[in-house]
């Protein structure tokens, strides 16, 4: 049976991991073929690397960095953040980056989107929606794409972005609820139940882990296929093997 | 001096692939190439590939790699990864598309009407994670590996071989397919050894050391 997927999530600005909360107030949290390397040995499925860099000068360091990892960590890697073209993806994959994920780039080009996939294969493509609750409790709930980290309205309602996304060429949907990004009270569940729900490509649940039991319901309730968590494995309150030990106990197939 | 050729036809992560066989085998030559006479020459060969793969066959074909491909897979210790393991069998459902034909077989699509779990939930496709092989053989790849032990997929089609003999490894995933084939100088695997971790490792390991 297939394995339920931990991917730990390395922020990487400007060479350096970093977290934020609700995607501001960045601290510094280490090196990244360093985090990688402890990850992997602790039994990470996978990692993410999402390259936050906001100046363009220092975006090619983010190339150097999956390099070095991949020299290292032999585990799929997937690297997001500041894809606008096909010509990015060749080169990320190229440095040793298994899959890409795009976000804005995907929203104001979706072609991007279908040229990728049908260049380097549905299995390359994530992409990652940043989704926010736009009504209020007790009603239908619904949530809107937001792009540019979080800062950008876009109108799109997330479950049918995940549709189309899907009907592009993506392999796959990060999805990361900006309700509950660094707030450690657990993922947003009907989020990630309706997307899951929605679409035959696997979805990664994103945004609020803060105990072992968060990543278990994102798997159980939020019918999630992987899920991913940052703060919690960095500040090392809780390791790999102890995130799967736990989910292992609720009866969920891990590695 | 032991030469591995990774076979260059501009589809898939190769880097990744040689960087793993550097690991394991840090005094092998590992050669990242589209040559044709490299491939020919080379000790050993890893034929890799993702994507589809009707591109895959048009771009060996492009490349003059056919030729080379398949005569390695006659003649010396072979290793078939993903698309690499799909393109040795007679063709694919993915596109209609003609394979190597060094085995009889096809290429199938995980049917959408068998894909539930036990537990009744649908399973996805792509096939993307880790997942158990059952050894159906003993080979020497297999050396130091457990028997059911996990390896990385990421794929939508899988290899139905004409004789169930060449079956190496099998994984269950909606259907119980073949994700391991071997047959004298070739083995071939549909999940990603590069990015399986210790067990990819280790199976890389012993394709260096294989001696057919």
């Amino acid at each position: 049976m297939l394995a339920k997927r931990i991917i730990p999530c390395l922020d990487v600005n400007a060479g350096r991991v970093v977290k934020g909360v609700n995607f501001v107030g960045l601290r510094d949290a280490g090196d990244p073929v360093e985090i990688a390397r402890r990850y992997d040995a602790q039994g990470a499925d996978e990692l993410t690397f999402l390259d936050i860099t906001a100046s363009s000068d220092a975006r090619d360091i983010i190339l150097h960095v999956v390099e070095q990892v991949a020299e290292q960590v032999f585990i799929p890697l997937t690297v997001g953040g500041g894809i606008r073209a096909v010509d990015d993806v060749r080169r990320l994959l190229n440095a040793g980056a298994d899959k890409v994920s795009m976000n804005t780039a995907a929203v104001q080009n979706p072609q991007l989107v279908a040229d990728a996939s049908g260049k380097v294969g549905a299995q390359c493509i994530v992409v990652a929606i940043d989704a926010k609750r736009v009504t209020g409790e007790g009603g239908p709930a619904r949530w809107e794409v937001f792009t540019h980290g979080g800062r950008r309205p876009t109108g799109l309602d997330a479950v049918e972005w995940a549709r189309r996304v899907q009907a592009l060429g993506a392999g796959e949907i990060l999805l990361t609820s900006m309700d509950r990004d660094g707030t450690k009270i657990g993922f947003d569940l009907p989020l990630t139940r309706a997307i899951a729900d929605a679409v035959d490509i696997p979805v990664i649940a994103s945004g609020g882990v803060g105990t072992l039991a968060h990543l278990a319901d994102g798997i159980s309730e939020g019918h999630a296929d992987a899920v991913l968590a940052a703060s919690i494995f960095h500040y090392g309150e809780f390791t790999v093997g102890e995130a799967k030990d736990f989910m292992r106990s609720r009866g969920i197939e891990v590695r | 001096m032991n030469t591995v050729a990774i076979v260059d036809y501009g589809m898939g992560n190769l880097r990744s692939v040689a960087k793993a066989i550097e690991h394991v085998a840090p005094q092998a030559r590992v050669l990242v190439t589209n040559e044709p006479a490299a491939v020919a020459a080379a000790d050993r060969v890893v034929v890799p590939g993702q994507g589809a793969m009707p591109d895959c066959m048009r771009e060996l074909d492009a490349r003059g790699l056919r030729g080379p491909v398949i005569d390695a897979a006659r003649s010396k210790p072979f290793l078939g990864i993903c698309i690499g393991l799909q393109m040795l069998f007679d063709a694919s459902d993915e596109g209609n598309v003609a394979g190597l034909g060094v085995f009889r077989g096809q290429v199938r699509r995980f049917p959408a009407e068998r894909m539930h779990g036990a537990d009744g939930m649908r399973l996805k496709v792509p096939h993307m994670g880790w997942n158990r092989v059952a050894q159906a053989k003993p080979h020497p790849l297999w050396q130091g590996i457990d028997d059911g032990e996990r390896f990385y997929f990421v794929h939508s089609y899988f290899v139905v071989p004409g004789d169930g003999a060449l079956s190496a490894g099998r994984t269950g995933y909606g259907v119980d397919f073949t994700a391991a084939v071997a047959q004298d100088n070739i083995f071939a695997v549909q999940f990603h050894p590069e990015k399986s971790a210790q067990a990819g490792l280790a199976l890389l390991g012993n394709f260096m050391r294989w001696k057919p």
